[in-house]
């Protein structure tokens, strides 16, 4: 069946910001999409608010409108440009209801728009648990227990159906938000309550408990011919009770019977069928009993999702690419396999290999949240690993992971922890977990009571023990290993930096005792048919088994390192850059080697370089392929700190690194040679010191004086930054940078309280330095600038300060004879420019300039790295924008109960998104939506409690509220202080008060908007409940009074302008 | 224990060995299912063949009395990336290595099967010795000479020995069943009686060697012509049989019965370079124009164009390399198929196939 002509323009809806449960797996797959549908000459819509992404690149559709994805916003872009179709099945959850709104609001309808892909059925059919069941039990299978629920009493009635445990799970939310467990009447009650406030239908489902039964995820594709195919089974390592996205995960399926695996592929067939889903991917979860195979179905996705980008990336078949042909039309026997060339798409693709996906948690930046694992997926990354045994696999899963730890040694915990201790450990599920049952392994604990406490199969228990026990063998013998040995060690996956330990040699020396005895990677390709066709697109991963497969070509060849795991200030954005060399690499006609463990992401789609090795950035990963590739250089600066930190092994080991010199960027981050640097050009930053104890700490902070900002050196992300006031939070403050990064100094900087902080973005290609643009951070000094709101250009600074800014970056690109980008981060106080950092690095901030500005900066700064100069490359003047663009940052604090939603100097946003306008309020309130946060109604009630540093502000906020016609409320000193400038204010009570106060208030209803601005531990501990409760019963909420006075910015321009939108080409076309 | 795989082209792997200790001769094949162990190595289809398992840890949920396909395991070895003899599954009663060494099958682990793969992909399926015990067991130049002995598949008939030697009645015969179905055991997997007796059929199994006589006097609705290992065109006999049955009697072929019966009208068999074994080939129904992914296990293939076409039709083609995967007669009812709809292991997409046999026997009975 050939393609459908009639599809001539498709509106293509993303994801938007990277969130928990929705990340750079729908830049992937939206990505394939939009690159499928413009190779097939359809005109591409596309909207999504992240500009992080590969497919809001303006060359990746047609039209790239980056506003907010909410049903009003889609319904605009609609109108502006009236496609024929909408493909609601490549953005996740997101682009899912919001679809799903616009079909019941008749919107497609009124404007003659298809559903491809899903349409408002089968996506009811899908989601609605009730309609589901049926579908389930007609296909021949059963659900869980289960009961909808919409008010306690229907939840009690349930609840006496179920028992105890029950699992409660609220409708139509992302990554399992607000599921929970119930053990006892108290909890169900609370989180029954809480989940029915989070679904937006006010719906909860009550469910039987399967804890401990086995859980798998199948990929299942159908075309409009009714060809169904499954790509992959993948199966948990941990049981059902622990979100899927939060298990180590396997594929294919290790512990079924072929039988038992038919049960699955029936049933994902006949539920694909029944639910209608025409044509795409959809992922169907199954339970099954360990003790008798009963299997019950969990839930299905009409859509693409985290799992299918990491079946695409675990098989070797494009999901989402092969999801969008079936949606316009073809069907699996037409579109022909990539990798064989030779076969098609229809067939289940067959692996020779194991997969492994471990989860990547950041709990350390949520100290005050409960790390067990439950069924609210709270991960923020992962790793993927390729092995020809689970073992191997494993040990390189570890190594992906880049937690500090490459092995399962007991030296990662409290080996001495009791056997008593440690059994109830096992009980817990702890994301270390497996540290945990590998040391009750080593104590000859029985792998049948482990699974009694952990419920994790004995397989996986049995595997772990051949590594324990090989372990063992490898401590015995480490001395005087021989050949047989040392194979078995690395075929089992252990890293040579274990073995190194062990052996009490640097890494650098075993591995050349290793090379000598004749043990090396060899590397095998990721082909779809394990072998039975050749393959000929290069996607490997290495193993210690016998045939190599890597063909080194006589091209001239650059590596790129990527970034390993998403995480809290490492994320897209620098997937996105090294996306971006790889692509200059080709039109430089050089070759592309890229190196990453990531399967969410673009930089590891098969098709994005010209060869893929699928492995962990851990040094001996890197050198293996370097040997085997010996490429021209390699790139280490896009990946962000990931790559980073290898340089300077790498340099030793006689690799060449292009770009600015790792020297270079040792004298940014070493702070001596940077306060070096600095007197040099006669720079100034803000007084600052280093120390290696709290003693030096403290007689530093006497003498520049409170408050000033402690931070270990050599982190990403701000961790353990935080700005102290006073002794006793200095010693906290002082141990744990030490505990973030021991052996390296902590920095004490003087604070520039009420600074305004900026980001500028350079290229220089040594000869030459060009601004790729400064940010304006809309937050205050001390918030960290991955998690500031900020608007490019500026909007509040002089010319002759944007000069200077601009000056001193220049100059200091040129002294540190950069090749590609820099970024510098600057304070501006009371007319003084001072530098806070240097980073001759790609920058959490590239793409986002480069979509303002219209210039693929990270594209040409590979490039520079390459050879070329600016001039030849045409960019040697700066863009100044004549729009607006604003940058705002999101929280995960909805999946961390009990966190509070300050911002400080440690980074915690999980993503971005960008607002758009010519008008400043406009953009900022565009940013807002596009964050998920509900702007303030158009009447209504604010609640105001400021800082005292604020108050004298306090008429900026107050005054234009009251003209708008907000009614005002305030606690004590606010509420004083508004007074005094004369604007009329009702007293509340603080929550120390008494009762009603103002959490009650909110509780109520009663507060539309709130502004509340701390400082100091004690005022943060108060007013914590003020925003845990806005954020809970979803009030609009700001914690930054430079927040606060934009929000009022963008209540005015709304008051007076619409939204309208317009696409990103026709923004950077009036710039140019 | 070591052990070793010789191929006739002088290739050697050596491994470690699980199951039983000797040597032994026969076609190295590869099989890329990722699940099935079981019911491959109990097919008798593998007779005198050599498996070597793709995926590579195999083992995992042991060996259970439903899985099993066969009176017992015909293949000569079993080769794997990673043999695990812990396995993990509620239905298993032991490991695959206990199975393998009480039915006397020489297993081999820890050799890179995927260059094993690549190897025979691209010189061919060919003759091998796997061997499994002391040094002087596993000499070469032993191996080489047992090897040298061996005449491999082509020209042999490899099916009588297999075949039973008596006919008898498969499971529990019932009046309530319609049909009356003759098997041809040229080495049936028990998954096709399953689902012949589940289509309503009260199926007797006869050894391979029976004539036409015997099966017409018998009084039967359908004949049914099993799967079974190597090359057709030595079974002479059973192809005279096939024609002498032709037209007077319903018949239904799989995989070698598929051969058999393409003989039988008049076509040839060819052996192709390394086979088709696994779970995962796509054929196109060229009548629905449908899709089915089906389980595979066959050497030698029906040569498309040997076949008259006023007398067969072309009713399946693989979509991988267009070869022919089943025909039905245009003037006697007959049809066959090369891939296997009785699945086990496999995908279960054509058992519709089943039914298509009843139809055919059900309109044979009202003409």
């Amino acid at each position: 069946m050939p393609r459908d002509n009639s599809i001539k323009k498709v509106l293509v809806i993303g994801s938007g910001p990277i969130v928990i449960g929705q990340a750079c797996e729908f830049d992937y797959s939206g990505a394939q999409a939009c690159k499928v549908l413009m190779e097939e000459g359809i005109k591409v819509v596309l909207i999504n608010s992240n500009p992080a992404t590969i497919m809001t690149d303006p060359d990746m559709a047609d039209r790239t409108y980056i506003e907010p994805i909410t049903p009003e916003m889609v319904e605009k872009v609609i109108i502006e440009e009236r496609p024929d179709a909408v493909l609601p099945t490549l953005g996740g959850q997101t682009a899912l209801n919001t679809a799903l709104t616009l079909a019941e609001n008749g919107v497609f309808e009124k404007y003659g728009v298809r559903m491809i892909g899903a349409d408002r059925e089968t996506i009811e059919r899908a989601e609605n648990r009730e309609q589901f069941k049926a579908i389930v039990e007609k296909a021949g299978l059963g659900v869980a227990k289960s009961f909808i629920a919409h008010n306690m009493d229907d939840a009690v009635k349930a609840r006496d159906e179920v028992g105890f445990p029950a699992i409660i799970r609220p409708s139509f939310t992302l990554g399992g938000s607000g599921g929970n467990i119930a053990y006892n009447n108290d909890e169900y009650e609370r989180f029954v309550e809480w989940g029915l406030s989070l679904s937006p239908m006010s719906e909860v489902l009550i469910e039987e408990s399967i804890l401990g039964w086995k859980e798998y995820e199948l990929e299942v594709m159908r075309d409009k011919a009714d060809n169904v195919v499954i790509v992959c089974p993948i199966e948990n390592l941990d049981p059902m009770g622990i979100h899927t996205g939060d298990s180590v995960t396997v594929a294919p399926a290790q512990t079924l019977t072929d039988k038992e695996y038919q049960v699955l592929r029936d049933a994902s067939i006949d539920i694909m069928r029944l639910v209608g889903v025409e044509t795409g991917g959809s992922n169907v979860q199954f339970a099954v009993c360990p003790k008798t195979g009963r299997v019950i179905v969990i839930e299905m996705n009409p859509r693409v999702s985290r799992s299918s980008a990491l079946a695409s990336k675990a098989t070797g078949f494009p999901i989402a690419k092969i999801a969008t042909k079936l949606a316009i039309g073809y069907t699996l026997d037409e579109i022909p396999n990539d990798i064989t060339r030779k076969t098609y798409a229809c067939f289940e693709p067959s692996i020779d290999y194991c997969v492994v996906k471990w989860p990547r948690f950041t709990f350390e930046k949520f100290p005050n949240t409960d790390p067990t694992l439950g069924i609210q997926m709270r991960s923020v990354g992962e790793a993927m690993s390729i092995g020809r045994t689970f073992k191997e696999a494993f040990n390189k899963a570890i190594r992906s992971l880049e937690i500090g730890r490459d092995s399962l040694s007991n030296q990662y915990i409290d080996a001495n922890i009791t056997d008593v201790d440690l059994m109830e450990k096992l009980r817990q599920h702890l994301w270390d977990r497996l540290w945990y049952v590998a040391e009750a392994l080593r104590r000859g604990i029985s792998v049948a009571k482990i699974y009694q406490l952990s419920a994790i199969d004995p397989w996986y228990l049995h595997n772990l023990r051949e590594i324990v026990q090989m372990e063992a063998e490898l401590i015995k013998n480490i001395d005087n290993i021989d050949v047989d040995l040392m194979r078995k060690a690395k075929q089992y996956g252990f890293a040579d930096s274990y073995l190194a330990k062990l052996a009490n040699m640097t890494e650098s020396d075993f591995r050349a005792k290793r090379k000598s005895m004749g043990i090396i990677a060899s590397f095998k390709r990721v082909d779809t048919c394990a072998g039975e066709f050749e393959a000929f697109t290069p996607y490997l991963y290495s193993s210690y088994d016998q045939e190599c497969e890597a063909e080194r070509t006589d091209r001239r060849k650059i590596m790129i390192l990527g970034g390993g795991p998403n995480r809290i200030g490492q994320g897209i954005e620098f997937d996105y850059c090294c996306v971006h060399a790889s692509f200059a690499m080709e039109e430089i006609d050089v070759e592309s080697i890229m190196v990453n463990c990531n399967p969410e992401t673009v930089s590891t789609d098969y098709d994005t370089s010209d060869k893929l090795y699928f492995e962990p950035l851990a040094f001996e990963d890197v050198m293996s392929i370097i040997d085997k590739e010996k490429p021209d250089g390699v790139i280490v600066q896009f990946g962000g700190q990931t790559p980073l930190k290898l340089a300077q092994a790498l340099e030793e080991a006689g690799v060449t690194i292009i770009g600015t010199s790792p020297d270079s960027i040792d004298r940014a981050e070493d702070r001596e040679r940077f306060r070096l640097l600095l007197n040099k050009l006669e720079l100034q930053q803000p007084y600052s010191g280093t120390t290696m104890d709290f003693a030096g700490a403290l007689s530093m902070a006497k003498k520049i004086g409170y408050p000033v900002l402690v931070r270990p050196s050599f982190v990403l992300g701000g961790r353990a930054m935080n700005v102290v006031y006073d002794d006793a939070n200095l010693e906290r403050c002082v141990a744990q940078a030490i505990e973030a990064s021991p052996d390296h100094p902590v920095l004490i900087d003087k604070f520039l309280a009420g600074a305004t902080e900026l980001d500028v973005d350079a290229v220089c290609d040594g000869h030459e330095v060009v601004i790729g643009g400064v940010l304006e951070h809309i937050e205050e000094a001390g918030i960290h600038s991955g998690d500031s709101a900020c608007s490019l250009p500026p909007v509040t600074l002089s010319d002759d300060i944007l000069k200077e800014v601009k000056r001193q970056t220049k100059l200091l690109a040129m002294e540190l004879k950069v090749l590609g980008l820099i970024n510098i981060q600057y304070a501006v106080l009371d007319g003084e420019v001072y530098i806070i950092e240097v980073n001759p690095r790609a920058s959490r901030t590239v793409p986002f300039v480069s979509k303002v500005i219209g210039v693929p900066l990270a594209k040409i700064a590979a490039k520079i790295m390459a050879g070329k100069t600016l001039k030849e490359l045409n960019f040697t003047k700066e863009v100044i924008p004549k729009h607006i663009a604003v940058k705002e940052a999101v929280f995960p604090f909805i999946k961390f109960p009990g966190v509070d939603t300050t911002l400080g100097p440690e980074m915690l946003s999980t993503g971005e998104v960008m607002g758009l306008s010519t008008d400043f309020g406009i953009a900022f309130a565009k940013s807002q939506i596009a964050a998920g946060s509900k702007l303030p109604p158009e009447k209504g009630t604010v609640f105001i409690s400021i800082k005292d540093l604020d108050k004298k502000s306090a008429m900026e906020v107050a005054m234009p509220l009251h003209k708008m016609g907000y009614k005002l409320v305030a606690t004590g000193g606010t509420c004083d202080a508004i007074r005094g400038i004369g604007v009329p204010v009702d007293y509340v009570k603080k929550v120390a008060d008494g009762r009603p106060n103002v959490v009650d208030k909110i509780i109520n209803g009663d507060i539309d908007f709130v502004i509340n601005t701390t400082v100091g531990a004690k005022a943060i501990k108060d007013s914590f409940s003020i925003r845990r409760s806005a954020l809970d019963n979803g009030v609009p909420y700001v914690t930054t009074f430079e927040a606060a006075k934009a929000m009022v910015k963008a209540m005015q321009s709304l008051q007076t302008q619409g939204m309208s939108v317009k696409p990103l080409q026709l923004y950077n076309r009036s710039s140019k | 224990m070591k052990a070793v795989l010789l191929l006739e082209d002088g290739t050697v792997f050596h491994g470690r060995g699980f199951g039983a200790e000797g040597f032994k001769c026969g076609e190295a094949v590869f099989n890329t299912s990722m699940t099935g162990y079981q019911e491959i190595l109990t097919d008798p289809s593998y007779n005198e063949q050599i498996i070597t398992m793709t995926y590579p840890l195999i083992g995992n949920y042991g060996i259970n009395e439903g899985d099993i396909e066969s009176r017992g395991i015909f293949a000569s070895g079993f080769v794997v990336r990673e043999y695990c003899d812990y396995p993990s599954n509620f239905q298993s009663q032991q490991t695959l290595g206990k199975y393998l060494k009480d039915n006397n099958i020489i297993g081999i682990d820890s050799i890179d099967t995927r260059a094993l793969t690549r190897h025979i992909r691209d010189k061919g399926a060919m003759r091998a010795i796997i061997a499994s015990g002391d040094e002087q067991l596993l000499s070469i130049d032993n191996l080489k000479n047992e090897l040298a002995k061996y005449p491999g598949l082509e020209g042999r008939d490899i099916v009588k020995d297999i075949s039973i030697k008596t006919a008898q009645p498969f499971g529990n015969h019932s009046q309530d069943k319609e049909f009356k179905v003759a098997a041809f055991d040229f080495g049936i997997k028990t998954n096709i009686l399953r689902m012949l007796d589940a289509a309503g059929c009260n199926v007797t199994i006869f050894p391979a060697d029976t004539n036409a006589q015997t099966i017409l006097d018998g009084g039967f609705d359908g004949v049914f012509l099993s799967n079974g290992p190597g090359d057709p065109e030595p079974l002479t006999y059973a192809i005279v049989t096939i024609k002498e049955l032709l037209g007077k009697i319903p018949v239904f072929g799989i995989c070698l019965g598929h051969q058999l019966l393409s003989l039988a009208m008049g076509g040839s068999a060819y052996k192709l370079k390394f086979g088709h074994r696994g779970g995962n080939q796509p054929v196109q129904n060229l009548k629905t124009k449908k899709v089915e992914i089906t389980s595979q296990n066959h050497g030698f293939c029906v040569n498309l164009e040997a076949l008259d076409k006023n007398k067969v039709e072309l009713t399946h083609v693989n979509l991988n390399d267009n070869t022919l995967e089943g025909i039905r007669c245009k003037n006697v009812p007959a049809f066959s198929v090369q891939y296997h709809p009785e699945s086990s292991p496999g995908p279960h997409d054509s058992a519709y196939l089943f039914d298509e046999f009843t139809n055919m026997m059900n309109d044979f009975k009202k003409v």
